[in-house]
C-alpha cells in the first residue's frame, strides 16, 4: 500500500511538471522558433532547381547588320530603324571612298507578344517594300527548364516597285514580289560569346531564266563577340547553295555599341539590299578589291503598351 | 494518467506553435530608382518573395532580379546584364527584423513606426543596413513599407554611367501586403 501511494504521488509529480514546463516556460523554447533565414536558404535552393531561367540579350539588336538575329522587340514596343549603308569604298577619293553614296531602309517594327514581333520597311534598293514577321519558337533557359538553344522562325515578303524595263515577255503585278523563309538557331554559349544558323529559302516568283530555280537556299551564320560591356564585335556571311547567277555571298563585320537609349550599329558590308531577299540573293560587292560599303543601322525604342506589373502598380 | 498528461502537453505545445505567425506573400513589390536629372531608371518587382514573423519581427525580402521591370526594354537588357549581372546573381535579399517589432499590436488596425535592421544582399554582396519603415494593420493583415537607400559602388555594381545617367545611389522602396 504504502509502495503503491508513492508511485502515484511520483507520477503525479512528474506529470505536473511536464505540464509546468509546457506552460511557464517561454512558448518559443518548446514551440521551435520558425527561422525565416532558414527557410529562405531552402527555397533559395529549392529556386535554383525548380526555377526556369530564360537566357537574354543573345544578341543585343533584332538585326545583327544585315538580317534577322534570334531577338524580339518586346511586347508593346515599336522600334524606328534607320538602315544606312555608303557607296563602295573602292570608288576611291572622287567618291570620298564611298560616302557621297547612300541606300537605306526606313522601318518599323512591332512586338505583339514578347514571342512575336511584326514589321515593315522601305528600301531604296529597287524601291522596295517589305514585311515581316518573326516569331519565337523555343527559348533557351537553364534551371528547371534546360534549353540548350534557342529557336525562332522568320518569314518576310518583298514588293518591288521599280519600274520595270521593257522585256520580250510580259511581266505580271504578281512578278515583282520575293519571299525569303528563315529558321533560326542561336545559342548564347557564356556572356561573351553568341553564335546564330540561319537556313534560309528565299522564293522568287520570276527569276531571270530557266535555268535558275524560283527556291534559292542559303545559309547564314553570324555571331556576337563581347569586347567590353558596352561594345560587341559581329560578323554574318551567308553562304548561298543555289544562286540567282551573278551575285556573290554577303559578308558583314562590325560593332555593336550600346548607349542609354539604344544600340548603335557600326560595319563594313559588301551588301547593298537591306531586306532578306535582296542582301542573301543580290549581293553583288567583292571584299577582294574594296567593293564594300561603310553603313550604319540606328534604332530608337518608344514603350507603345507599358509592361502590365509596371501599370497596375500602387507608386 | 499518462494519457492526460499526453494531452495536456500536446494542447501546451499547439498552443505554443500557434502563438507565432508566419505571415507572407509573393506578391511584394519592390521599386528601384536610380534615376538622374538625364534620364529616369526605374525598375519595378511586383513579384517579390516576403515573409514576416510577428512576434520575433524577423523578416525576409526575396526578389528575382530579372522581374524587374523597365519602361525602356534596353534599359532592362543593361540592368540584368551589365549591372546586376543576374545571370550569375539571379535574387536579391534582405534578411533581418524589426527590432521594435513589441509595439506592434497586430489585433489592432492602425500605422506602427517600424525600425529594419538586417542584412541586404545585392551582386552577390551582403552589408549592414538599417531603416525606418511603417507597418500597417487592415483588416488584421499587416503590410510592410520601407525604402533603402542603395550606394551602388558598395555592392560592386560599376560602371561609367553611374554617377551621370544614373544615379550613385538608387532608392530602393519595398511594400508587401501579408495574407
Amino acid at each position: 500500500m504504502e509502495t503503491y501511494q508513492h508511485k502515484t504521488s511520483a507520477k503525479l509529480f512528474w506529470c505536473i511538471a511536464l505540464i509546468s514546463i509546457v506552460y511557464l516556460f517561454p512558448h518559443n523554447a518548446f514551440a521551435q522558433t520558425p527561422d525565416l533565414f532558414k527557410m529562405q536558404d531552402e527555397q533559395d535552393k529549392k529556386d535554383a532547381k525548380e526555377k526556369t531561367d530564360i537566357t537574354t540579350s543573345i544578341f543585343k539588336s533584332t538585326r545583327l547588320i544585315n538580317g534577322q538575329t534570334i531577338e524580339n522587340t518586346g511586347r508593346g514596343i515599336l522600334d524606328l530603324r534607320i538602315s544606312h549603308r555608303f557607296g563602295f569604298v573602292n570608288t576611291g577619293s572622287y567618291n570620298f571612298f564611298g560616302l557621297d553614296q547612300a541606300t537605306m531602309r526606313l522601318g518599323l517594327d512591332y512586338g505583339i507578344t514578347d514571342r512575336l514581333e511584326v514589321g515593315i520597311g522601305r528600301s531604296t534598293y529597287n524601291k522596295e517594300f517589305d514585311g515581316f514577321f518573326k516569331y519565337r519558337i523555343l527559348r533557351q533557359s537553364t534551371g528547371k527548364v534546360n534549353m540548350p538553344i534557342s529557336i525562332s522562325i522568320a518569314a518576310s515578303g518583298v514588293w518591288r516597285s521599280l519600274k520595270d524595263t521593257v522585256t520580250a515577255f510580259p511581266i505580271n503585278y504578281s512578278d515583282h514580289f520575293s519571299f525569303s523563309s528563315q529558321l533560326i538557331f542561336a545559342r548564347k554559349f557564356n556572356d561573351y560569346f553568341s553564335l546564330q544558323l540561319v537556313p534560309t529559302m528565299v522564293h522568287y516568283n520570276i527569276v531571270p531564266t530557266k535555268a535558275v530555280k524560283n527556291d534559292l537556299y542559303s545559309m547564314g551564320v553570324g555571331f556576337r563577340q563581347r569586347l567590353s560591356k558596352r561594345v560587341n564585335l559581329t560578323g554574318e556571311y551567308y553562304y548561298q547553295i543555289t544562286q540567282l547567277g551573278g551575285y556573290t555571298n554577303s559578308a558583314s563585320v562590325g560593332f555593336d555599341i550600346e548607349t542609354g537609349g539604344h544600340v548603335f550599329q557600326l560595319f563594313f558590308t559588301n551588301s547593298t539590299g537591306i531586306n532578306e531577299s535582296s542582301f542573301i540573293t543580290q549581293t553583288q560587292g567583292l571584299w577582294g578589291n574594296g567593293g564594300i560599303r561603310f553603313g550604319f543601322n540606328i534604332s530608337r525604342v518608344f514603350s507603345v503598351v507599358k509592361p502590365k506589373n509596371l501599370a497596375k502598380t500602387n507608386y | 494518467m499518462k494519457k492526460t498528461t499526453l494531452l495536456l502537453f500536446f494542447a501546451g505545445l499547439s498552443f505554443g506553435l500557434h502563438a507565432q505567425k508566419i505571415f507572407s506573400t509573393t506578391t511584394g513589390q519592390i521599386r528601384f530608382n536610380a534615376s538622374s536629372p538625364l534620364e529616369q531608371v526605374i525598375g519595378i518587382n511586383n513579384q517579390v518573395d516576403s515573409k514576416m514573423v510577428d512576434k520575433t519581427g524577423q523578416v525576409v525580402f526575396s526578389a528575382l532580379i530579372k522581374s524587374f521591370k523597365f519602361d525602356n526594354q534596353l534599359m532592362e537588357d543593361h540592368f540584368n546584364e551589365n549591372y546586376l549581372e543576374s545571370s550569375k546573381f539571379p535574387k536579391a535579399e534582405f534578411r533581418g527584423f524589426i527590432i521594435n517589432i513589441g509595439t506592434v499590436n497586430f489585433a489592432k488596425d492602425g500605422k506602427y513606426p517600424a525600425n529594419f535592421s538586417g542584412t541586404l544582399t545585392i551582386h552577390n554582396v551582403s552589408q549592414k543596413v538599417s531603416t525606418a519603415g511603417e507597418i500597417t494593420i487592415a483588416n488584421g493583415a499587416p503590410s510592410v513599407n520601407g525604402a533603402f537607400k542603395v550606394k551602388l559602388a558598395d555592392y560592386g555594381i560599376t560602371g561609367s554611367y553611374i554617377g551621370g545617367k544614373i544615379a550613385s545611389e538608387a532608392e530602393v522602396t519595398v511594400n508587401c501586403k501579408y495574407q
